[in-house]
């Protein structure tokens, strides 16, 4: 035994299991959120069924989300009546959808009490701009109240005439967000340039009421030209309200459903296994590229997607600089003593600094103090409304760089001790100055210990999200913080982040199980984006390496 | 050759006073290209030089041997007053080139680095290109222009006989050099600067044998251009290359001759003991 121990056999297995263990947990988390997440596109078959609960039939239709096993001592508290005799009881959880009928769109049920499991070809499920998703039977397709097909016929119109509505509500969301939105822009631009005109002591009461009245007919004829939009929306949208269907829910319920509210209308139980991939990758896209709805339950991520993505890199063009110019003057430039000791503990203890403290430091300073000063030096015709004295992703991205400053600056410092002194001596013997030798030597060499470090500062800002919640995340941003309109990046607009997207879907959403998947989809999402974000950076720093490879390497 | 230095060498220095001229070189014939005067260096409260005086001539390869820690490679670096770097090292005294104290506040220290150039002990090239490393010191200077800059790296090159192996691979990173080939593509990035000094510290310590050869044709043959100081352990090597040898024994200069006659007929007792392998 002592032979064992002396020969080092059990650490090696020890540092074996740790590793081990390490993997399998990684492994595992991915593994779980990938399946939870990936499995929601899935389009699982429509199932009808009949639930005789003393006596009375009830037939369901809906898909079967999670089955499990459970004492049916559990179940009789809960109030569902079970058979004398029996431990254990199955029960489903099956998605209805119809929420605007019947209230509530998942519901459990026992397997006892159901029979007659059904899979009917002609049960369709669409998936609609709001109320969720609709399960039932098509009866008939109507264009401006008049049938148009019914019966066998019935889908394949719906087919055809979806198309047409989608396209045209696409046009109407492009129309209200980019073309009016644009109107309503330079609006409020000639607001801004009128109350701005009237602050300015500088300006005769001739030129002020001149400014006046050229922003009054600018005003004029933006009205004209938003008339005209309006106009063409509404009859846009009159279109796309052309088409309806007519459906029957299980319960023999009939409903009107209109066209421009479907976003999909898929007969899940006829699907060959290639129409469902499609469905999948379709489904999958609406989700990577969609802007959400219902309280973001359903619809896409991806305003979270970009949100998260420009917050980062605003970070990283902040931090690395900055970190970057810290770490040279600490190492080169600073006389080493007690006061540079001090400088590098605060750094260091800077990182241990809980984030949501940093999140209200942003706050404090950042949104309160500098953004409501620039209000009021340069913004001051759009008071009381704040510009940056607000949340904003200016402020977010600040924030997250003064959180991974200490990441940049230590591992920066790691990589200039790392230099060999004859390096330096090389390039100061040939007659250059310090400047010179720092810049032209000692900083390209070192620049893949600054992109480690800034790889471990995006790792750790785009994952982070309670500092977050204070400076700049919201749970729905009605823009993008890039648009057509100048100047094109709106650093004072507030961004969707994944991170929060993820707990507000997963904590603070009414409807709890239609969210639970995309908690992990979007969990999914994120990792996916941090493992992006860090293979590219890792890329670029073994390209660096590969550049400025030597011996000590 | 050492071998014959030391059969032929006469023990009769041990019989003459120790208190000979032993700082002042006599240099009638020689052009002086740095005058030491009076050199004290110390590091914090360690005295590293003691009251160094002597004249180093000009293009002639002059050596300094000695013991470990005997503050031969610490004089060197006063040439061109890389001590500089190090915040406790102080020095007293003076050291002229063509006639002006280094040591002046005056003096404008890379300048003067250019005017002195340095290779050392591990070959240090920096990580880029070969071309790269050789304009270096010209790109300092400001000098853009591509063909003057593709003139100095190829004269640099053959003047340090690398040309004819890395001519084809000029844009390859310096790194894939071998130790030899990266010491004298040091050796080429210092004069490609032209200076009017060059410092080698123990240049072939980490080299093998056929590099060492090398490079030591190569200093042989770089003295009818320039002034060289070269640092080294190798005794054989000192006798080989230098015109003259100052041995240096806990930072003072103990013995400074021509090389001939310090090999061969040392002045003093504790040389002779050194080159002949008696010391410690």
């Amino acid at each position: 035994m002592r032979k064992w121990f002396q020969s080092g056999d059990p650490w090696i297995w020890l540092i074996g299991g740790a590793v081990s263990i390490s993997v399998v947990m990684v492994l595992g988390l991915l593994l779980l959120i990938g399946v939870r997440g990936l499995g929601h596109f899935w389009q699982p078959p429509i199932v009808e069924a009949t639930q005789t609960v003393d006596g009375e039939e009830r037939v369901i239709l809906g898909t079967i989300r999670t089955t499990e096993t459970v004492t049916a001592q559990a179940v009789r508290e809960a109030g569902t009546h079970v058979p004398e005799g029996q431990e254990l009881v199955t029960r489903y959880l099956l998605h209805l959808g119809n929420r605007d009928v019947t209230g509530r769109d998942f519901e459990w049920f026992v397997g006892d009490l159901l029979s007659e499991f059904r899979y009917p070809e002609d049960a369709i499920v669409l998936e609609r701009q709001e109320w969720g998703d609709f399960y039932g039977y098509l009866v008939a397709v109507k264009e401006d109240g008049e049938v148009v097909a019914e019966g066998e016929t019935a889908f394949e119109e719906l087919a055809a005439r979806l198309e047409r509505s989608t396209a045209l509500v696409a046009e109407t969301v492009r129309l209200e967000r980019y073309e009016i939105g644009r109107i309503n822009f330079q609006i409020e631009r000639e607001r801004l340039a009128q109350r701005r005109a009237e602050l300015d002591d500088g300006l005769s009461a001739e030129e002020r009421a001149e400014v006046i009245a050229q922003s009054e007919a600018e005003v004029a004829r933006l009205n004209e030209e938003y008339q005209v939009l309006f106009a063409e929306l509404q009859e846009l949208r009159g279109r796309a309200r052309r088409d309806s269907l007519v459906a029957l829910t299980a319960e023999g319920r009939e409903v009107t459903i209109n066209f421009a509210q479907i976003v999909r209308a898929t007969r899940a139980n006829t699907l060959s296994v290639g129409d469902k991939l499609l469905e999948y990758g379709s489904r999958l896209w609406e989700f990577m590229s969609g802007y959400p709805r219902e309280a973001n339950t359903e619809g896409g991520i991806f305003p979270a997607i970009f949100g998260t993505v420009m917050m980062v890199i605003i970070m990283s063009i902040v931090v690395t600089p900055f970190g970057v110019l810290a770490a040279i003057y600490l190492r080169e430039y600073a006389k080493q003593g007690p006061v540079t000791k001090i400088v590098r503990i605060s750094v260091n203890n800077l990182a241990g600094v809980p984030s949501i403290v940093f999140g209200v430091f942003g706050l404090g300073f950042f949104v309160y103090f500098l953004g409501g000063n620039i209000d009021q030096l340069f913004y001051p015709e759009r008071l009381p409304a704040p510009t940056f004295g607000s949340p904003a992703l200016i402020w977010a991205s600040l924030t997250l760089a003064l959180l991974t400053l200490p990441v940049v600056i230590v591992s920066t410092e790691e990589g200039l001790t790392r230099i060999p002194k004859a390096m330096r001596e090389g390039s100061l013997a040939l007659g250059a100055t310090k400047a010179e030798t720092l810049w032209k030597v000692i900083v390209p060499v070192s620049t893949p210990a600054m992109m480690t470090g800034l790889i471990l500062a995006v790792a750790r800002a785009a994952g982070e999200v309670a500092p977050l919640m204070l400076v700049g995340v919201v749970k729905l941003a009605p823009n993008l913080p890039v648009d057509g309109q100048f100047p094109f990046v709106h650093l004072d607009r507030r961004i969707m982040h994944l991170g929060f997207h993820i707990y507000d879907v997963g904590f603070q959403s009414p409807n709890a199980e239609a969210a639970r998947p995309l908690v992990y989809a979007t969990a999914l999402v994120l990792v996916g984006l941090i493992l992006v974000l860090n293979l590219t950076a890792i890329a670029i720093r073994n390209r660096l390496r590969e550049k400025y490879k030597s011996e000590s390497d | 050759m050492m071998e014959q230095n030391r059969q032929g060498a006469p023990l009769a220095s041990s019989g003459l006073p120790d208190k000979g001229n032993r700082k002042q070189l006599n240099l009638r014939h020689e052009e002086i290209s740095m005058e030491v005067r009076d050199l004290n260096l110390y590091y914090g409260e360690s005295q590293a030089l003691k009251n160094i005086s002597m004249d180093i001539a000009s293009k002639r390869v002059t050596a300094f041997i000695g013991p470990s820690g005997c503050g031969k490679s610490t004089l060197l670096r006063c040439f061109n007053r890389m001590n500089d770097l190090i915040d406790i090292c102080r020095i007293t005294g003076e050291i002229r080139i063509d006639g002006n104290d280094i040591y002046h506040p005056s003096i404008d220290v890379p300048e003067l680095r250019r005017k002195v150039g340095m290779v050392f002990q591990k070959p240090n090239p920096f990580p880029k290109s070969i071309y790269e490393n050789i304009a270096y010191g010209l790109r300092l200077q400001g000098v853009k222009n591509r063909r003057t800059l593709d003139e100095v790296v190829e004269h640099s090159l053959k003047r340090a006989a690398l040309w004819d192996e890395v001519k084809d691979r000029l844009n390859d990173n310096a790194f894939g050099l071998s130790g030899g080939q990266q010491q004298r593509l040091v050796i080429a990035r210092a004069i490609a600067i032209e200076p009017e000094v060059i410092l080698l510290d123990e240049p072939c310590s980490a080299l093998d044998p056929i590099s060492t050869a090398k490079v030591e044709e190569l200093i042989i043959d770089l003295k009818e251009t320039y002034t060289i100081v070269i640092v080294t352990h190798n005794m054989q090597q000192a006798a080989r290359v230098s015109d003259f040898t100052a041995y240096m024994y806990l930072g003072e200069l103990i013995e400074y001759d021509d090389t001939a006659k310090l090999f061969t007929n040392p002045a003093r007792k504790a040389t002779e003991d050194y080159i002949t392998g008696r010391y410690g």
